[in-house]
């Protein structure tokens, strides 16, 4: 039995406790661990990838139990999609991480960055909603240590409001889990696909209402107008890396929900027809001109990068909301690119904020930053990408979408809104951008001549640049070249993405990859106590052991 | 050399300059131009092939799926603009050499220059209408960073934008135009794409399409009411002005629109949108230029005046006119590069651009002035200069033109315009060349080396040959406008280029306006003093209100929308919940009762009363915190009662165990908070929330009680755990099992949580007394009196006597767990709250001196526990959390059962204890004050304790 598919999971989990354990004290022990678990989870996962790529579903069965009894792990195309665009981010990320001094700003970084991996990758890997609900919580509660890390007034106020509205989401998880429970009896994902289809359509209020509460869960987490108030303030306060880290955790609401409505509620399903069409795309493209439009409004580089991201999920909630093969395909390659678009600007930003002192990332003239054309040229590049202009992959992204939204009936909606937010990001790019890293020539020379402020200002500007200035940037560049790497390979790439959605969209082999999957034989008789899994057994029962408190405990 | 080389060189080259930098100036130039001379010769390489009549073709796949793919193609009309692109590119790099002072950093600029002429390349030789506008956006992009090079400059750096946002602005609405276009004709393949103009035009697509397409060639090729950047785009230096008004960027406009004109012309929008517009451009951008005192405003105004004549030729449909459109666009290209570089000479070495400060250049600068005079005259269409016979084509043209009616008004205003290029030419040469020397120039002008003066020389060279012998390009003009043509049309028979068209409507017309621009040039002061007097609105302030408009609307729409008040966020996201699973629900059939609802007992009603009550009371208390911690406990209580209640007594453990401990670590984090909650919110909101949250309760009251009537669909998982938690768990106890084993990996992702928790808590305490938080924490007075004892002699005493009862529940629980009520989790739990009894009682200090192992490393090695066990399946060959068990006998006990869930408990129990204790040391550090002695004794006295009276 291959056990590499609960790696992910179980290598991150270890590690953190290992870290937690035995180097809590050692920030350049804890750094190899990091870095070589990271580096241990990039093969690991694309090895899965590549396990998955030829359509194969992986089932690993946790306990051993037959399906749907434990729970399960489930590897496909997209769920090792997933996992790999996680693993590369975080291989990125943490370089950054390390290289700025943010792992040494407070305590447990790497530990909590190790548990957020896990958190993820389980997210991502489950088979059942109740472990995912489980994953949920384990990359909340890790989201939140790795936010507030290194503490700050605005930071733990900003904390504060993103642990509390995503416990809200949590709350309402529990309230869908609960509905969904108490219509089918189960939680595996596979299996209520099957037991949802079953339901009789003259009562299908109460898994509508599963169905809804389900999707506004994950549209909490892939900030969805108007259920996005956390993220602006968070995303902008969060430490630089642990934002960009951030970029994937989105991505999981937009993956539950592609997961979720391919899987247990497809798009054909008579019982929830109707049941979003009026509204989820209307919000996806009030979701892009909202994030639009806050980049626009900026006045800083982090509140742009945070309004980004809402403006880059929403395009990816338009395509989900066809809720078509195109569509689906659209929203995969445009995952991939925010991911790392996302990444890139939040980089870049504490990047700009390291160098330029005591100017913090104000959109406002100051001093010349060192190394400015670079970071400069990075800007640029994340900037274009964002905005999704050519040539990087935010263009073939919203072309893939533009495309996609032909057959919609709001196809002038769509595309209205999705060039004309385009331009509305170009401005604001164009006005920060500009202010940041040209400005800045104007204000040396008159700060050489005004002898007023200028030495203080000089020497915080050469103060708190990190101990290796090139591993950040190296980690920034690392994310505009992957860009660059799906622009260049669009095409494979394309092709494998609508694999991966001819999957989606052909669910039957995955329900019955978990359903015919078998778990450990049970021992027949009540009496054959000693025969254990593992073939040895060793005599008799002991008596007096059978009745239980808890036997009922499990029915409702 | 293949095509696809031929685009890619620029871009490839564009690393070089940036690394030549440092190898000196004539290196890094020397570079670059060796960039473009090699596209340019491997273009020319590619020549007889299109000359026999050949199409070469290069492709790449890219996106094949969206039919996006890299072809290239190069025909009549490719290969001039791409012959434009890089022998006027030759040029401009080999002016800009000279031209870029030593603050310049010369590498950065050639990189930008070499990637736009790759970017214009690219246009020119796309086959593919999206690879195209990949193109096309990048020219927006590289050339925002040409116009933005001086960054120090204001002017600079608004020029850049305004041309990124309008020309962006275009590119946007071409994509939409671009796969409009390509949906209509099936492919986005141009070669395709020309054959399909019957469907192309037929289709209800075509206006949406057209329009789109032409915003985007409009704004690019700076066509009014889209003109204005591109004056303002002068603050790039001077060979970037005049590579982007010669050959590039103004000119893929036009490119394209030649390129689409087989298709989409002939249709009445088409004429009277592009020709009407070009007319208009052409008629404004002509008196705008004249009152230009900046000549590269001149110029650029100039250059609108000239792209909207080209683009009336395109409008007009007619095969003539797209001859005269193609021998226009080269004409144009470079007279204007010629001009540009002379003021480019002129602001080097006079020191000033201004008209004003100008004047008898003449004689100081003899070699400029001629090169100005030969462009100037050209750009005026005076005969002999090449200026002339294509602009007599146009005036042909606009007489066989007529809008709306009257025959007089296309001609009439062609003359116009005419009239006043005429008159700014001749301003150009008359008022900065020509006139008496003066002495107040800022720097001594003369001529510069013959690096600067020599490409505009050659292009003069150039305008002097075509202007005379015009028959010499006839060829090369009529083998393009054929391309251009396509197979719609054919080049009109009998045409011929010529210097002398005989005696004309339009040479009647050009002689009115050779005299006319004369006059008016007579007449500049007074004509002045009127333009200044009419006010004539300045684009740059309406575009400039337009973008702080839009900026401000932004702000207003996003910062109090996003002000960080939270109750306004939670109640959109309740009220959001409500309204659409209420939609859900109402769009659904709701089913009958299937179930019938359990008896109603004494029990059951005084349960839910106390939990109603409580509830109710939080509401009206909740001000007072410590007494809503306690309406809160009376929940949690009542909870594990109904757990109690449904044979589930583990979760009643487990759930009054937390209550505890949770209470505990509350208090404690209540000491550093008010007593009382403020009121922050007024009465109108809190009716607003409250009304929320009572049809919130409601829907989610109703809900269940819909589903408790309801039975599940197929049997529940639970029967098969039930059946099954012995036999295949070895467990009697389901739920311990199911916590253990069935959903083992759920518990492992939950102690993880906790864990997280903790360390969370832990870290934020160590961020907090590292940073200003301490001070304040350490000299923090207590509101209220301290009781004297801090550390009563009872509690204490009773508390370590109690201890080791409390760890040997402890076990007791943790080994009864698998088959009784217990388990790890709760456990875990009474043995922290032993652990905290002793804190409570003795005191921070005396306990944690008596505590070997640190909280992190049993939190750590709980999960590590826990994950160990689950890995051991493994070399079974097992999955992850894979439980066995079996019976074994150590005497002189009897046989008991052993289960590898146990070890796998036993990271539970650790991870928890690790868990709740690492808050509690949280809190306690905090709670340190200034005022108080670290007291090493357990049972004392608080010497600091007011008296109270």
């Amino acid at each position: 039995m291959s056990h590499w598919i609960v790696m992910p999971i179980v290598l991150p989990a270890m590690l953190a406790a290992l870290i937690v354990l035995a180097a809590r004290y050692h920030v350049a022990l804890q750094r190899v661990l990091s870095v070589g678990g990271t580096v241990a989870l990039l093969g690991i996962s694309a090895g899965l990838a590549f396990g998955a790529s030829d359509g194969t579903v992986t089932v690993y069965l946790l306990g051993d139990w037959t399906p749907p009894f434990g729970i399960v792990l489930v590897a496909d195309r997209l769920s090792t999609y997933m996992v790999v665009l996680t693993a590369l981010l975080a291989f990125l990320v943490l370089l950054h991480a390390i290289g700025s001094g943010w792992d040494r700003r407070g305590r447990h970084f790497h530990a909590l960055f190790q548990f957020q991996i896990m958190g993820i990758m389980g997210a991502f890997l489950t088979g059942d909603v109740f472990n995912l609900f489980v994953f949920f919580e384990v990359l909340l509660i890790a989201s939140y240590g790795l936010m507030i890390h290194s503490g700050g007034a605005i930071r733990l106020r900003a904390g504060t409001q993103y642990v509390i509205y995503n416990l809200l989401g949590s709350t309402l998880f529990l309230f869908a889990l609960g509905t969904l429970y108490a219509e089918t009896g189960t939680l595996n994902m596979a299996d209520l696909a099957g037991r949802v289809a079953a339901i009789d359509p003259g009562a299908s209020s109460a898994i509508r209402v599963a169905s809804v509460l389900l999707l506004l869960v994950f549209a909490v987490k892939a900030a969805l107008v108007p259920l996005h108030f956390w993220l602006p303030a968070s995303y902008a306060e969060a430490p630089g890396p642990v934002a960009a880290l951030f970029a994937i955790m989105t991505k999981v609401g937009a993956y539950a929900i592609i997961r979720i409505y391919t899987l247990i509620f497809p798009p054909d399903l008579p019982l929830t027809e109707g049941l979003h069409g009026i509204w989820l795309l209307p919000l996806a493209l009030v979701s892009v001109a909202v994030g639009m439009i806050g980049v626009l409004a900026a006045r800083r580089l982090d509140r742009l990068a945070a309004f980004s991201v809402i403006g880059s999920m929403g395009m990816v909630m338009t395509a989900i909301a066809l809720m078509t093969p195109a569509g689906i395909e659209a929203a995969l390659y445009y995952i991939g690119h925010s991911t790392f678009a996302t990444a890139a600007l939040f980089l870049i930003v504490d990047i700009v904020r390291d160098r330029r002192g005591g100017h913090g990332v104000r959109v406002e003239r100051a001093p010349p930053i060192a190394g400015g054309a670079l970071i400069a040229g990075l800007f640029f590049a994340a900037a274009i990408a964002m905005a999704g202009l050519p040539p990087l992959s935010g263009f073939l992204g919203k072309l893939l979408i533009l495309d996609a939204g032909f057959g919609s009936p709001l196809v002038g909606w769509i595309w209205s809104v999705v060039l004309a937010s385009s331009l509305v990001a170009v401005l604001g790019f164009a006005r920060a951008g500009s202010t940041v890293f040209w400005k800045s020539r104007e204000a040396t020379a008159t700060d050489a001549g005004d002898t007023g402020d200028a030495p203080p200002e000089a020497g915080v500007d050469g103060g708190p640049v990190s101990l290796t200035p090139a591993l950040p940037v190296i980690a920034a560049a690392g994310c505009i070249a992957v860009l660059v790497a799906l622009t260049v390979f669009a095409g494979p790439m394309t092709g494998y993405l609508r694999a991966t959605t001819a999957q989606l969209m052909t669910p039957q082999p995955y329900i019955s990859s978990v359903m015919t999957a078998e778990g450990k034989p049970i021992p027949d008789k009540e009496k054959d106590y000693g025969k254990d899994p593992g073939g040895d057994d060793d005599g008799a029962a002991p008596d007096g052991l059978v009745g239980t408190e808890g036997a009922e405990g499990g029915d409702r | 050399m293949s095509l696809i080389l031929i685009v890619l060189a620029p871009f490839l080259g564009a690393l070089l300059p940036a690394v030549m930098a440092n190898a000196g100036r004539r290196t890094c130039a020397l570079t670059t131009l060796t960039v473009s001379a090699v596209a340019l010769v491997g273009l020319v390489s590619r020549v007889p092939e299109v000359l026999a009549g050949d199409m070469p073709v290069a492709q790449v796949e890219w996106m094949p799926e969206l039919g996006l793919n890299f072809t290239l193609m190069l025909d009549g009309l490719g290969l001039f603009f791409a012959a434009l692109i890089l022998g006027i590119g030759c040029l401009v790099i080999i002016y800009a050499r000279y031209y870029l002072s030593r603050d310049d950093n010369m590498g950065e600029f050639f990189t930008y220059l070499l990637l736009f002429q790759g970017a214009m390349l690219g246009i020119v030789l796309s086959d593919n209408i999206l690879v195209l506008l990949v193109f096309w956006e990048l020219t927006s992009l590289s050339s925002f960073l040409l116009i933005g090079y001086w960054k120090h400059l204001p002017d600079g750096r608004q020029g850049a934008r305004m041309a990124l946002t309008v020309t962006g602005m275009g590119g946007l609405a071409m994509i939409g135009g671009m796969l409009i276009l390509g949906r209509i004709a099936g492919s986005y393949d141009l070669s395709v794409i020309l054959e399909n103009r019957e469907a192309i035009q037929a289709s209800p697509l075509y206006l949406p399409a057209l329009l789109l397409i032409l915003l985007g060639c409009f704004t690019k090729s700076a066509q009014f009411p889209f003109h204005f950047w591109l004056p303002h785009a002068m603050a790039a230096p001077t060979p970037v002005s005049a590579y982007l008004h010669s050959a590039t960027m103004v000119k893929a406009g036009i490119f394209l629109m030649a390129r689409l004109w087989p298709v989409l012309s002939g249709t009445e929008v088409w004429f009277y949108l592009v020709a009407g517009t070009g007319l208009v451009t052409m008629v404004i951008g002509a008196v705008v230029a004249l009152f230009k005192d900046d000549l590269k405003a001149l110029l650029a105004f100039s250059t609108v005046s000239q792209l909207g004549l080209i683009t009336f030729l395109l409008g007009t449909g007619s095969a003539y006119a797209a001859v005269a459109a193609v021998f226009h666009i080269l004409n144009h290209a470079i007279f204007k590069c010629a001009l540009f570089m002379t003021a480019g000479i002129v602001d080097h070495e006079a020191g000033t651009r201004d008209i004003r400060r100008l004047g008898g250049l003449w004689r100081l600068m003899p070699v400029t002035f001629a090169i100005a005079l030969i462009s100037g005259l050209s750009l005026a269409g005076v005969p002999l200069f090449n200026g002339f016979p294509s602009k007599e084509m146009m005036l042909e043209e606009a007489t066989h033109v007529t809008f709306f009616g009257p025959e007089w008004l296309v001609p009439a205003l062609a003359t116009v315009g005419a009239l006043f290029s005429a008159a700014y030419s001749f301003r150009l040469i008359g008022h900065a060349f020509l006139g008496a020397k003066r002495d107040d120039y800022p720097a001594k002008p003369h001529d510069p080396g013959i690096g600067m003066w020599g490409p505009p020389a050659l292009l003069c060279v150039l305008v002097l040959v075509i202007g005379i012998l015009p028959w010499l390009a006839q060829p090369a003009v009529f083998f393009v406008a054929q391309s251009v043509l396509g197979t719609t049309a054919d080049i009109p028979e009998g045409l011929y280029l010529k210097l002398w068209p005989g005696i004309t409507e339009a040479l009647m017309m050009s002689a009115i306006s050779l005299a006319g621009g004369l006059v008016v040039l007579l007449l500049f002061r007074p004509a002045a003093w009127l333009w200044t007097a009419a006010h004539v609105p300045h684009a740059k302030s309406i575009f400039d209100g337009i973008v702080a408009g839009a900026v401000a609307l932004s702000r207003g729409l996003t910062q109090p929308l996003h002000d960080g008040a939270f109750t306004r966020y939670a109640m959109i996201f309740a009220v959001a919940v409500a309204a659409l699973s209420g939609h859900a629900w109402l769009t659904g059939e709701v089913g009958p009762p299937t179930r019938e609802p359990l008896p109603m007992n004494e029990v059951a009603v005084a349960g839910w009363l106390m939990l109603v009550t409580a509830t109710a009371a939080i509401v009206v208390f909740h001000r007072n915190r410590l007494f809503a911690l306690i309406l809160m406990g009376i929940v949690g209580l009542m909870v594990s009662i109904g757990f109690a209640l449904f044979s589930a007594p583990d979760l009643a453990m487990t759930q009054i165990s937390v209550e505890v401990v949770t209470i505990i670590l509350l208090l404690l984090a209540l000491n550093f908070l008010p007593d009382e909650t403020p009121r922050e919110s007024s009465g109108l909101r809190r009716l607003r929330d409250g009304t929320v949250a009572v049809v919130g309760g409601l829907m989610a009251a109703g809900l269940s009680y819909h589903l408790l009537l309801r039975d599940f669909v197929e049997p529940s998982i639970s029967a098969y755990q039930l059946e099954n938690s012995y036999k295949g768990g070895g467990g009697t106890n389901v739920v311990n099992v199911i916590l253990v084993d069935f959903r083992g990996f759920d518990t492992f992702g939950e102690i993880i949580v906790l864990g997280i928790a903790a360390v969370v808590i832990y870290a934020l305490t160590e961020a907090l007394l590292s940073g200003p938080v301490r001070a304040k924490l350490l000299n923090r007075r207590p509101e209220k009196d301290l009781a004297g004892d801090m550390h009563p002699l009872m509690m204490v005493v009773l508390t370590r006597v109690i201890m080791p009862l409390v760890l040997m529940v402890g076990v007791y629980i943790f080994l009864r767990g698998h088959n009784m009520p217990g388990g790890g989790f709760i456990a875990g739990l009474i043995v922290a709250i032993g652990l905290v009894m002793q804190y409570m009682a003795s005191g921070y200090y005396w306990a944690a001196d008596r505590q070997r192992y640190p909280f992190h490393g049993i939190i750590g090695a709980g999960v590590l526990v826990a994950g160990i066990t689950g890995i051991g399946a493994w070399f079974a060959g097992y999955p992850f959390l894979t439980s066995s068990y079996g019976y074994i006998t150590i005497p002189p006990l009897e046989e008991f059962e052993w289960a590898s869930a146990m070890g796998f408990d036993l990271g539970v129990f650790l991870a928890v204890v690790g868990a709740v204790m690492l808050s509690l040391e949280s809190f306690a550090r905090m709670a340190r004050r200034r005022d108080q002695k670290d007291s090493e004794h357990a049972m004392d006295i608080d010497p600091s304790r007011k008296e109270t009276t």
